[in-house]
């Protein structure tokens, strides 16, 4: 599968990709296509915040946990009833409610544990092995990366000038665009 | 740390991936020996018989049992400290977060094992699962020893996501940098396709966050759990409603002594030194201190009670510590766990490097010795006179062999990891060098200066 098509830039320090970023909006590129890859989060800054960054994980975590605790009661309540013939002894409840309580417990944040890294894998697309993604490996010397995705042929100029412009130590390409 | 570039720190922190030394070979060999010494032993108690170990009645639980709760302590060390540094948002925590998220995921395997290993028949471990044998019979809910499998097994599988999401952005750095192809697949199939995108890192932050406030609850219930297979017995100085915090406590304590040891020994061998700086040994020194002081504390309260109590079958055992047969052992762990530990961690020139790691061996042996004194004496001498004796249990040299090989196998296994895996989290490390971090570092330092500055202000004019 060949690789998307794509235009971007290499750059040494955060302000030079965040003026990267301002350049690249001037320009009217809309934010669904431009792509930013870090070797660290720069939270703080603009350019990592181009997409809206809002996350229900905590909501989906808190789900995952009740659905787990309340398989974890229905195991421990089953564990305790389930014998061939359960006996109630020296007045004691048949389902213990702190043993029942424990269980619950240790089940409901399991679930809630196991949730928050399906969540995040699904919503990150790992494990995604293909071939086809923009990457560079020299994102992972530190440089920071800011492209655009599928731009028109006729602009290919202007944006690696404002690449060039804003900082960038190399400018590349992928797909049609390979330099 | 010194400002690096992104360049120096990835060469600094793969370094000890590229490079193998002939002493590291020999060490990774003679360790190799160790375990599998262990693991002959244990082959030979399979073979012969529990008989081989030196447990018989009425101390049926001793050194197998004491691995297994020292183990499960020291797994406290990682997740638990780690996330609390994470939530609290300590930047110091950056260079010491993953070596401490080892010790859990190695020192949690150990333990886990112990109990099968104390097993007569090993090969019916599968009894404690939850599901019913072929006669319809379930696990009997009640025994705290099915809460410790669902504890434990909850608190490994938490720790091992929690140490392996932050791993994801070094594997893919490591899979980069790969010269051999063999590596670089290696290392593409662990880095599942990581590219570094801001929604990747905004949900790995997230996650994160949600699994440090997950995983401390869960570590402070995984040892109150191990507690409670003591303490819901009617058996002398166990049935205590002290035992939950009092080992919760330990763990901590245990955990953070062994986090100094497995850094400066990674500081020494991996030459670390310019990551792993002496501010970092001097916090986590101070939370030893911190938590000597309240191991201290519930010691006095449980013998302090205990005595005020005067139940004879209590205070049979009280005595046998104190001033009977285990009082060397009790001494000696009162003298590692606290007078050791407590002036050179509390007087400000002995907190070297040096000092703690000296305190942090202290403890180590110390919270070993606890573990052992509260099993052993107890069980030796309960309620009734029948199985009253001092010398019910010597340990064997197949327990002997064994305990030294999960020391070996704990070393091993962190000199392994620390061989293919980045030991400290490098991105982590890089982030910890943002204007924002530095800032913070910055002003930490500044207001260490301005301390510096009047203590010697107030030196000179005291000298004056």
């Amino acid at each position: 599968m060949a690789t998307a098509d794509s235009i971007y830039g290499l750059f040494p320090t955060p302000a030079d990709a965040q003026r990267a970023m301002d350049s690249l909006r001037d320009a009217g590129v809309a934010p669904a296509r431009i792509v930013v890859m870090t070797a660290q989060p720069f939270e703080e800054y603009g350019f990592m915040h181009v997409k809206p960054m809002r996350t229900n994980m905590y909501k989906i975590a808190a789900c995952g946990g009740i659905i787990g605790g309340a398989l974890g009661f229905w195991l421990a309540w089953y564990m305790q009833v389930a014998y061939p013939f359960p006996l109630t002894t020296g007045g004691m409840p048949l389902v213990a409610p702190w043993p029942t309580g424990i269980v619950t417990y240790e089940l409901t944040m399991l679930s809630a544990i196991l949730t928050t890294v399906i969540t995040l894998l699904v919503t990150t697309g790992l494990p995604s092995w293909r071939k086809d993604k923009i990457y560079d490996p020299e994102v992972s010397n530190g440089m920071l990366l800011i492209g655009v995705i599928d731009p028109a042929e006729n602009a290919r100029e202007d944006l690696e000038a404002r690449l060039q412009r804003a900082g960038a130590e190399k400018i590349k390409g992928t797909g049609r665009f390979t330099r | 740390m010194l400002q690096k570039t992104p360049e120096q720190i990835n060469e600094d922190l793969l370094r000890p991936l590229g490079t193998t030394s002939i002493t590291y070979r020999l060490v990774l060999i003679l360790l190799f020996i160790v375990v599998a010494a262990g693991g002959y032993a244990f082959g030979s108690q399979i073979y012969n018989g529990i008989g081989l170990a030196g447990i018989q009645r009425p101390v049926f639980w001793a050194f197998y049992i004491t691995n297994f709760v020292f183990w499960i302590g020291l797994s406290h060390a990682g997740t638990l400290i780690s996330a609390i540094l994470r939530l609290c948002n300590a930047t110091w925590r950056r260079p010491v977060t993953r070596c401490a998220e080892v010790i859990t995921v190695f020192a949690l395997s150990i333990g886990a094992s112990f109990p099968v290993i104390h097993l007569g028949r090993p090969w019916l471990a599968f009894w404690l699962f939850p599901y019913p044998s072929e006669r319809g019979i379930w696990p009997n809910i009640r025994s705290p020893l099915l809460w410790d499998f669902f504890a434990i097994n909850t608190y490994l599988i938490g720790s091992v996501t929690f140490l392996l999401l932050p791993m994801i952005p070094d594997f893919a750095l490591v899979r980069d940098r790969a010269v051999s192809n063999i590596r670089k697949k290696i290392y593409s199939v662990l880095a599942l396709g990581w590219s570094g995108t801001p929604k990747q890192w905004h949900r790995l932050e997230t996650a994160m966050h949600i699994m440090a406030i997950a995983v401390i609850p869960v570590a402070v219930s995984v040892h109150s759990i191990v507690s409670w297979d003591f303490a819901m017995a009617p058996v002398p100085m166990w049935h205590s409603t002290i035992f939950a915090p009092y080992f919760v406590a330990g763990a901590i304590f245990s955990g953070i002594a062994a986090l100094i040891i497995a850094m400066a020994m990674l500081r020494k061998f991996l030459h670390l030194e310019e990551y792993l700086l002496p501010i970092h040994f001097e916090n986590l020194g101070k939370l030893l201190l911190v938590m000597s002081l309240l191991w201290v504390y519930f010691v006095a309260s449980e013998r302090l009670t205990t005595w005020y109590g005067n139940e004879p079958a209590d205070m049979a055992v009280f005595w046998m510590t104190q001033r009977g047969g285990f009082s060397p052992l009790f001494w000696t762990m009162v003298f590692c766990n606290f007078i050791v530990p407590f002036p050179l961690l509390a007087i400000k020139k002995l907190r070297t490097i040096t000092g703690c790691v000296i305190a942090s061996i202290g403890v180590v042996i110390g919270m070993w010795l606890e573990r052992f004194l509260i099993i052993v004496p107890s069980l030796s001498h309960k309620y009734l006179a029948f199985s009253w004796t001092a010398s019910a249990y010597r340990p064997t040299w197949t327990e002997i062999t064994i305990t030294v090989a999960t020391f070996a196998a704990m070393a091993l296994l962190y000199m392994l990891f620390a061989k293919f895996i980045p030991i400290i989290s490098v991105w982590e490390l890089k982030a910890g060098q943002h204007p924002a971090a530095t800032e913070e570092l910055a002003r930490l330092a500044d207001g260490q200066s301005r301390l510096a500055d009047r203590l010697r202000t107030q030196r000179e004019a005291g000298a004056d």
